[in-house]
């Protein structure tokens, strides 16, 4: 329990229909001072709360445990490091596969409760398939794709089937003081909101170049190539215009060499996307299906083949600005909602005129 | 809280009149403070004009610390060292910590034996060296999680010739051991009302009258003008009738409820053979039973007995609600582990075997179970 009006209602939700339902929020924190000077985030004084009085409105017992160790070491270090990789990681999924669904999934299951309660917007039936969320806009069903069948089996998303609309107004039914309370959107672990600042100060000052994609020139020179994300446009101070006067944008990150190359728009679009680390639901290792390239990003047809640890997208229109470390999802459509067939984490993605060659 | 003691709350709480007022209201509240102050004195071997009110513990710690400090400070400059036990609850461990970092204090801290015990001899070294800087020690007359009864009067009695004003905060032992102020030696003492079946919000600082301790509220001055604030009459009322009745029965308690926490101890130790008693085995609080169970985390047995039925306490917890490697288990040379897997049970004046024997049925698969946690994957 977040503190947030999400997981309220979850566990509202799951207490109501009989289960019994014990509350926890995790103390992400290393430093419980950071808890008072945190702004909106996940891991605040009055986020601790604000879980413990919905616990009492709810009626069921209520506990803080203590993940901050656990959280370091997989969320925020990760975080940091896939940076410093020229990776771009996605700290909620990390969260989700490490964290919610496993230091706190083992805890439960070993202390004798059979399965964990989120508020994640996802849909998880009695056919065990993972779904989107009736409200699309609040759907994080790309957050949870990672999941394994068997942290599946032990999960539960009461909240699938209703818009976030309606769990504000089912809160404020249930006397849940959280319900009008604000979205979080920023990464809790940066209080106030500055990846930059906050990559900054983990790593320290890189100077490298910035480099023409087509021509090779250097055209400009970067703090540190963390700062950097594949599709990214403002920012590149690049006092060289391009020949046609077009704007730039960044194509790939170059640890190695520390090198951030740019280039014209189109050779942001790649066709072929492969990834590694692969959770597979699907029956077939080969299916025509869409592809989900970031959260809450667009989604692409795609011809997806499985092949041992490793995930291979062909998509049917190219797409733009598709970063190493995030996560590919790939879905089948379904009336019932957009079914998730598995995860995988991107490697590479060609560009286009590579994949025409 | 008490019947008696509610009760007398409630029949003050009737009636008007604040006690600082000079008309017959007034008086009638003022009497039934005076009253309250002598019972509470006769009590605990104090004076009555030792006897300040305050809002609790906290606050008595407070002001006997940080009030105690200030005046002898500004008597001498030179007196500017604090001396406090390192297994002091937070009202005084903050406290000193606090006048080290924002008054400039010197702060010595006394180290504990592994039950947890303050070495009388450390003390009298500390006197030898720093002497003439002492402004004011504080050691507890017990402890509030392990239940080490402390060497108060053997403390006392080095301070006193070394002529450093010596506080000790007694809000665990009032009403669990013998305390009697006079001849403790102490020059200040900390009790509260919650803790001998009174009200929470009331307590008291006994200090004697020739120790010098600055206000930390200013206002009226209504108590020796050492504390101002309006007396809670209703509040004095219930806190004296509490104190009295807890301390007359004293005796008998200590020796019912010390059999039954025997049989506990001996019954967990029987049930988990390597569960760690802490404290001192025999000098501690009758109704204290406190252990370390190697391999668990005691916020997951915590939960575990919860479930059940059984209520126990981990120690502290940050204000967040995370529980916290117990300073004082630290203090008694535990590592993390040890101290993090430790628990409190606490018997008092309701419980029965029967108590016993509902702790011991959850116990020890609540022990297995926790450490199963401590080091379990789900199968995946």
């Amino acid at each position: 329990m977040s503190g947030g009006v999400d997981s309220a209602v979850a566990a509202a939700r799951a207490h109501a229909a009989g289960h019994d339902v014990t509350g926890v929020h995790l103390a992400l924190a290393r430093n419980p001072q950071t808890y008072r000077t945190g702004a909106r985030g996940c891991c605040t004084l009055e986020d601790s709360r604000d879980a413990r009085r919905a616990a009492d409105v709810i009626g069921i017992p209520f506990y803080v445990w203590d993940m901050a160790e656990q959280f370091h070491a997989n969320v925020v270090d990760d975080f940091v490091a896939e940076y410093a990789a020229g990776r771009t990681p996605n700290p909620c999924l990390r969260c989700n596969e490490k964290i919610k669904f496993e230091a706190v999934l083992d805890r439960a299951v070993a202390l004798g409760f059979d399965a964990v309660v989120t508020g994640h917007h996802a849909r998880l039936g009695a056919d065990g398939r993972l779904r989107r969320s009736v409200d699309e806009g609040k759907d994080q069903s790309y957050v949870l794709a990672v999941l394994t069948r068997a942290q599946l089996d032990r999960a539960v998303f009461p909240l699938g089937d209703s818009t976030k609309a309606q769990v504000r107004e089912e809160a404020a039914e249930r006397g849940l003081a959280v319900a009008d309370k604000p979205d979080s959107h920023d990464i809790c672990f940066i209080a106030d909101g500055d990846t930059k600042g906050f990559l900054q100060r983990q790593l320290g000052s890189a100077p490298g170049d910035i480099v023409d994609g087509r021509t090779g020139e250097r055209l400009g020179s970067h703090d540190g190539a963390y700062a950097y994300t594949v599709g990214q446009r403002k920012g590149l101070d690049l006092r060289v215009p391009a020949a046609d006067g077009r704007p730039r944008y960044v194509l790939s990150i170059t640890p190695v060499t520390n090198t951030v190359t740019v280039g014209p728009r189109e050779d942001l679009e790649v066709s072929t996307v492969t990834a590694s680390k692969v959770i597979w639901h699907g029956d077939s290792p080969a299916v025509e299906c869409d592809v989900q390239l970031r959260a809450h990003g667009e989604v692409y047809p795609a011809t997806v083949t499985i092949d041992g640890d490793t995930l291979t997208a062909q998509l049917a229109t190219p797409a733009r600005g598709v970063a190493a470390g995030q996560a590919i999802v790939a879905y089948q459509r379904s009336a019932e909602g957009d079914i998730v067939l598995g995860s995988a984490t991107i490697t590479a993605a060609a560009p286009l005129a590579a994949a025409r060659a | 809280m008490l019947d008696e003691a509610l009760a007398a709350y409630v029949a003050a709480a009737r009636e008007v009149g604040n006690p600082s007022s000079l008309h017959a209201a007034g008086r009638r509240a003022r009497r039934v403070v005076e009253e309250s102050r002598e019972r509470i004195a006769a009590a605990l071997g104090a004076r009555p004009s030792e006897v300040i009110f305050t809002s609790g513990g906290t606050e008595s710690d407070n002001l006997a610390v940080k009030g105690i400090f200030w005046a002898r400070r500004a008597s001498s400059l030179n007196r500017s060292r604090v001396v406090a036990s390192a297994v002091e609850h937070h009202a005084v461990m903050d406290t000193v910590e606090w006048l080290g970092s924002h008054e400039g204090a010197q702060v010595s801290w006394l180290p504990v034996d592994a039950h947890g015990r303050v070495d009388p001899d450390a003390l009298a070294e500390l006197l030898t060296t720093y002497g003439e800087e002492i402004a004011v020690i504080s050691v507890q007359w017990a402890n509030n999680e392990v239940g080490t009864i402390q060497p108060v009067a053997e403390l006392a009695r080095l301070a006193a010739r070394a002529g450093v004003p010596f506080h000790t905060d007694a809000v665990q032992a009032v009403g669990q051991v013998r305390v009697d102020f006079t001849a403790s030696g102490a020059a200040a003492m900390t009790l509260t009302g919650h803790k001998v079946g009174g009200p929470v919000g009331v307590g008291a600082l006994l200090l004697g009258r020739e120790v010098a301790c600055t206000p930390l509220l200013h206002g009226g001055g209504q108590e020796r003008d050492v504390r101002s604030g309006t007396l809670d009459t209703a509040g004095v009322a219930a806190f004296a009738t509490a104190v009295e009745i807890t301390v007359k029965s004293q005796a008998a308690y200590a020796e019912r409820v010390g059999e039954l926490r025997d049989e506990l101890v001996r019954r967990v130790v029987a049930a988990v053979p390597d569960a760690v008693l802490n404290g001192d085995p025999s000098d501690r609080l009758a109704g204290n039973a406190h252990f370390s169970f190697p391999g668990c985390e005691g916020d997951a047995l915590l939960l575990l007995l919860d479930a059940q039925g059984v209520c126990c306490s981990t120690g502290s917890a940050c204000s967040a609600g995370v529980a916290q490697p117990s300073h004082v288990l630290l203090a008694m040379g535990a590592d993390e582990d040890r101290a993090r897997s430790s628990l409190r049970f606490t018997l008092g004046h309701t419980s029965t075997m029967t108590d016993v024997d509902e702790l011991l049925a959850a116990l020890p698969g609540a022990v297995e179970r926790a450490r199963r946690a401590t080091a379990w994957k789900t199968p995946r």
